[in-house]
């Protein structure tokens, strides 16, 4: 039955390719129809990943293939930018970026008062041009780029944010890219393509959130690729908090140039049917990477993140630790691969991920991966799953916190290390209020 | 304030406790005194409600009401505070946002208004004085990494501010070099009260020279075998427990 799930699912959005871009002129560079067309050729020979990839096989995307979805024509919603910005938690951003069903929303969005050189746009701007420099952001050789979801992605792609750091520009304010997707009739689409580009000795703060209104079924199909030049500083937040009925398969490719620092933190409160993939290429010596996640669920959501640092160079240092939380039926995948490739002597690599599981249907399937080809390392990486330790919850209850609340605590504390990363204060707070009342609620 | 009456209580199938009477009265301080294996941290635990200990015969009435009924936040918003002998280390939650939390369940409990960060604030840091504790402490995480003396501390701390109608002291002397016992000791006399009562468990009769109890109970294999003023904890000293075994086989 896969398989036809899965071929009904391959001519859904290869039927949708033909009516959106092969009808017609839609305009676009040559360039742009090139490298759509090679993308759904690639698409077009595998379709959606099944449980028999090695990739995929705990996360089953045949709802996917279920559906067929809508690609909106324009965003068509209305809402006020103050209860945008709350939903997704971003009150107070001065620099944003916001897209509506993955349209962009010039009334939403906030582009002024920039550092002189830092360009903050939106896709459709570079995709209607015919500039061979932002045409290569798009056309080189990525990672992944041969994945069934990517191929979609570029594909399809039509808008997203884009975040060009000049050299050696510190950035004083977080710049806030905001994906709302509302509850519609039907099932919809969108394929947010983010570029984010930090030049050489630049300094940066950029949060994605994804938010969703409404229960009813959408896919969001995300792909981020960030640029780390030498020296450079990238701080990176992807909030993830669609609605329940939503699906949402996320990539973030990360290049680190010598020197360059990333801290990306990947926080999931919602979706349905999530995966997350990260790669983060260390391809300068002395690169520094730290993934930081952390899942929370407590419904019937599916939660796979995918991970994989790829050591390049010498010298390089990368941390990463993924946390989650999950109760009633919720299940959970981490699957985190570090490679260290044999010119990457000295690589300092260290992963982790901490499980939680709050109720007794809930699952997790943690699965470290190493595969070092230097022989001059240091590598280390570990694993657990637990329970509330009782202790505690007697210690806490025994001062005459109540039970319920007692659970909350310990499940709040539980990702404190991760919320302890977030350096953005507004955010930190707003998670913190968030995941405490989940958590009561969960407990209650 | 406190009756124990014929208390029996088993963990798995083994009985621990083998028929416990006492009365405490409220302003007294009493000390419990045995050896390991006695049964002395059974007592303290079921007393404060921990799980797994299965009540047999017998009743725990304070302040008139039954105890063994109650869950453990009801004993502590009723006023019951255990001062464990092994504080729980909790990586996440700081001192100080565990203890607001904690006073203002306990507040809420008694019809008082919750107090706000700064109300809060300005009480630990009083409260503190009586410890000597280090104001860094305050927003580390509960316990973690903390030695030994600063957490015997942290748990006087919490008896000040939680301010407890009947306070039980399991082996609060363990683990404490002489200057740490000076100081948690001095925290717990300051705490003593025309209205609360004290429950003092210790394994030896060192403790007994800073807190001077009223009474003294020695338990050995489950039972209370021998009750008497603060003289009883010297003679003790003298003769070991092995003195009391005998005794307690003849019972």
């Amino acid at each position: 039955m896969t398989s036809l799930a899965s071929s009904r699912g391959k001519e859904n959005f290869l039927s949708a390719f033909r009516r959106r871009f092969e009808q017609g002129n839609d305009g676009s560079p040559l360039w742009l129809a090139e490298l759509r067309r090679g993308a759904i050729e690639k698409f077009a020979e595998s379709g959606l990943p099944t449980t028999r990839h090695e990739d995929w096989k705990y996360t089953n995307v045949d709802p996917i293939n279920a559906l067929s979805f809508d690609i909106p024509r324009q965003n068509g919603v209305e809402i006020p930018t103050t209860n945008l910005l709350a939903c997704a938690m971003a009150e107070g951003a001065r620099h944003r970026l916001v897209f509506i069903n993955g349209f962009y929303s010039a009334k939403h969005s906030s582009t002024g008062n920039l550092p002189a050189g830092v360009r903050v746009l939106h896709l459709a701007e570079i995709l209607s041009r015919d500039d061979p420099r932002e045409a290569s952001w798009l056309t080189r050789p990525t990672e992944m780029q041969d994945k069934p979801f990517v191929a979609l992605n570029t594909a399809f792609m039509e808008d997203g944010a884009v975040v060009i750091i000049p050299g050696h520009c510190r950035m004083e304010e977080p710049i806030y890219t905001i994906f709302l997707s509302s509850g519609a009739v039907a099932p919809f689409v969108s394929h947010p393509r983010n570029l984010f580009i930090c030049g050489e000795g630049s300094e940066v703060e950029i949060v994605e959130s994804y938010v969703g209104l409404g229960t009813g079924a959408y896919f969001s199909n995300p792909v981020t690729d960030i640029a780390a030049a030498a020296d450079s500083v990238v701080n990176h937040y992807r909030l993830q908090s669609e609605g329940p009925g939503a699906f949402h398969v996320g990539v973030v490719r990360a290049r680190l140039e010598r020197h360059s620092n990333l801290n990306s933190h990947s926080v999931t409160l919602g979706g349905g049917l999530v995966r997350n993939d990260v790669h983060a290429l260390l391809d300068g010596e002395g690169a520094e990477c730290n993934l930081n996640g952390l899942y929370v669920s407590d419904g019937q959501q599916h939660i796979d993140n995918h991970t994989e640092i790829e050591h390049a160079q010498p010298r390089a240092v990368s941390h990463e630790l993924y946390k989650g939380i999950l109760g009633g039926r919720a299940h959970g995948v981490f699957n985190g691969k570090i490679l260290v490739r044999k010119a990457a002597q000295k690589s300092d690599a260290r992963q982790s991920n901490k499980n939680l599981l709050l109720s007794k249907d809930a699952v997790i399937n943690s699965k470290p991966q190493l595969e070092i080809y230097a022989d001059d390392v240091k590598c280390s990486h570990g694993s657990t799953i637990g329970q509330l330790d009782p202790d505690a919850l007697f210690y806490l209850r025994s001062r005459g916190i109540g039970a319920e609340d007692s659970r909350a605590l310990l499940s709040y504390a539980f990702a404190a290390d991760i919320l302890g990363g977030v350096k953005n204060a507004p955010l930190r707070a707003r998670l913190d209020e968030f995941l405490l009342t989940k958590f009561s609620k969960t407990a209650g | 304030m406190l009756e124990i009456r014929d208390l029996r209580v088993n963990v798995g199938d083994k009985e621990i406790l083998r028929g416990i009477n006492l009365s405490v009265g409220a302003g007294q301080v009493h000390a419990i005194m045995g050896p390991n294996g006695s049964g002395k941290s059974t007592l303290a635990h079921v007393l404060s409600g921990r799980e797994n200990y299965a009540v047999t015969s017998g009743e725990v009435l304070y302040q008139g009401k039954n105890l063994l009924s109650m869950s453990p936040e009801e004993r502590a918003r009723e006023g019951i505070f255990l001062a464990f002998q092994y504080p729980v280390e909790i990586p996440g939650i700081s001192t100080t946002y565990f203890l607001k939390a904690a006073l203002n369940a306990v507040r809420k409990h008694s019809g008082l208004e919750e107090l706000d960060a700064m109300e809060f604030l300005s009480l630990i840091k009083e409260k503190m004085k009586l410890v000597e504790m280090d104001q860094a402490l305050l927003n580390r995480p509960l316990n973690e990494g903390f030695s030994g003396g600063e957490k015997k501390r942290n748990e006087i701390l919490q008896m000040a501010i939680l301010d407890p109608k009947l306070a039980i002291l399991d082996e609060t002397d363990s683990g404490l070099d002489i200057d740490a016992l000076r100081i948690v000791a001095g925290g717990v006399n300051s705490l003593r009260a025309k209205d609360r009562a004290m429950i003092v468990i210790t394994h030896y009769q060192r403790l007994l020279n800073y807190i001077i109890p009223d009474f003294i109970h020695v338990l050995s294999e489950g039972r209370i075998v021998r009750s008497g003023a603060k003289e009883l904890a010297l003679e003790l000293e003298k003769k070991g427990y092995e003195w009391l075994k005998s005794e307690s086989a003849a019972l």
